[in-house]
């Protein structure tokens, strides 16, 4: 795993966390009573990371795109990864825009941005450990195949 | 709004087009139609005389939408998740409640040497840029066209989150009411956040809020925010007076004029729980709306660099994608 790879996963770990620490479940749920973790209650607070998250995790993906258009076979699991990623980038950066003070957006419009950037993370965490371990499997078996 | 498949699928559908279009719908309020003036509110407060009209109307015009909780309650978990009912307690007026979304506040004290008592209706001040509604997770909180900022009970899970981020923790919960008790009442949600809503239906048929229509004392007007805006800094500067609204929290959509300066009013009311403070608010958005230049620019900065790496014959990484 290089370098950039770390840095995307911690990334999209971090990500996952603080926008779920945009639901009021932490201080329910006792961790915002842990010492040290009383941030994990703080919405400002998770929102400003998540920003600063989300400007990171767009370059890696952006910096990624033109080496994956490049790839030259898509499995239907590839695709699906990717559909749960376009999702959830735009109807991030929709979330983004509807933030700022001069914008608009229509609240139905907004309730179904909300819910499909959760929608999107929900179904992309089972499918993403799915591919991984795909191809996980994969890479073992040429690896296997090779060695005969 | 009653949800069901349907429209769940209708509205689907128009908001996966307003997701390719939204950057063409996006508008501001300085464009003027109908259905997308910003409307603000001018209370001067030296005309008020704590009659209660205001309070009645708010609650006879509004009755119809307020909660009407399913009893008994779920049993909550973690046990210090506590039940928020005032079903039993409608008739509370001195303070916002679910069934009270207006209460008018006293402030009684001294100023430049003369003894004042001013009275103030505080409910939603409709902010511009508002926190309810940019950091409700769940799409329940909203602003519309006109600069109402409204909270669908239809769908609010009462987790209070908008009263947190609040300044001046506007919303209330009512319990065992709404989305949460078809979910998983027991583990999320606790009912539905209540505020004013300005009378939005009333407004979307060109009616005033029943607040300003029945006051005798004309306290409050409601036009044009530019407009409004432009009336409340005259009469402040015609009459020596303050104001309160115009930025607080990054601007809002309700402006205070008042003859004693908030800061002494604000030590001067009774604080608490469904009693706002009248303190300085600055904009909790700065950081946010620096950094969303940064979320546009990033993923073209890395697709650019991205490109480049390619271009120059970079090959290595395509195993991790």
């Amino acid at each position: 795993m290089n370098s950039l790879t770390l840095v995307f996963r911690l990334t999209v770990f971090a990500l996952a966390f603080t926008g779920f620490a945009q639901m009021p479940i932490f201080s329910r749920y006792y961790l915002a009573d842990v010492p040290g973790f009383a941030w994990t209650a703080d919405y400002y607070f998770n929102h400003v990371a998540h920003y600063i998250l989300a400007i990171v995790l767009l370059a890696i993906l952006g910096w990624r795109l033109p080496r994956i258009l490049r790839r030259q076979s898509w499995s239907a699991m590839d695709v699906t990864v990717g559909l749960c990623w376009i999702g959830i980038v735009l109807t991030g950066i929709v979330r983004v825009m509807k933030n700022q003070p001069e914008s608009y957006f229509s609240p139905t419009l907004v309730m179904w941005v909300d819910w499909g950037h959760l929608i999107f993370v929900v179904l992309l965490a089972p499918l993403a450990l799915a591919h991984f371990m795909t191809r996980r499997a994969r890479a073992s078996a040429r690896r296997l195949h090779n060695a005969k | 709004m009653k949800i069901n498949r349907r429209h769940f699928l209708a509205s689907g559908l128009i908001a996966a087009g307003g997701i390719v279009a939204a950057p063409s719908t996006a508008r501001t309020g300085a464009e003027v139609s109908p259905d997308n003036v910003v409307l603000a509110t001018l209370l001067d407060i030296s005309k008020c005389i704590a009659c209660g009209a205001c309070v009645e109307a708010c609650r006879e015009v509004n009755g119809h939408k307020f909660p009407r909780p399913e009893k008994p309650f779920p049993i909550m978990y973690p046990a210090k998740v506590k039940v928020a009912d005032w079903s039993e307690r409608q008739d509370v007026d001195d303070r916002l409640t679910p069934y009270n979304w207006l209460y008018i506040q006293t402030a009684e004290g001294e100023y430049n040497g003369r003894s004042f008592e001013l009275h103030i209706p505080r409910r939603c001040l409709h902010c511009q840029n508002p926190p309810c509604a940019n950091l409700c997770p769940w799409g329940a909180a909203y602003k519309d066209s006109r600069g109402i900022v409204g909270i669908n009970d239809e769908i609010c899970l009462g987790g209070a989150k908008c009263k947190d981020v609040c300044p001046w923790h506007i919303p209330e919960r009512q319990t065992g009411v709404g989305l949460y008790l078809k979910l998983a009442p027991s583990f999320a949600g606790n009912g539905v956040m209540y505020k004013c809503d300005r009378c939005r239906d009333r407004v979307a048929q060109g009616e005033t809020p029943a607040c300003i229509e029945v006051c005798p004392e004309g306290v409050q007007s409601i036009g044009p925010r530019d407009e409004i805006l432009a009336q409340a800094r005259e009469l402040a500067a015609r009459t020596g007076g303050f104001l309160y609204g115009d930025t607080q929290n990054g601007g809002t959509n309700t402006f205070y004029v008042s003859p004693v300066p908030f800061d002494v009013l604000n030590a001067a009311v009774e604080q608490g729980p469904g009693k706002p403070h009248l303190a300085s608010v600055g904009n909790p958005f700065v950081k946010e709306e620096l950094l969303a230049r940064a979320v546009y620019a990033a993923p073209l900065i890395g697709v650019v660099a991205g490109v480049l790496h390619l271009v120059r014959g970079a090959t290595s990484e395509d195993n991790n994608e």
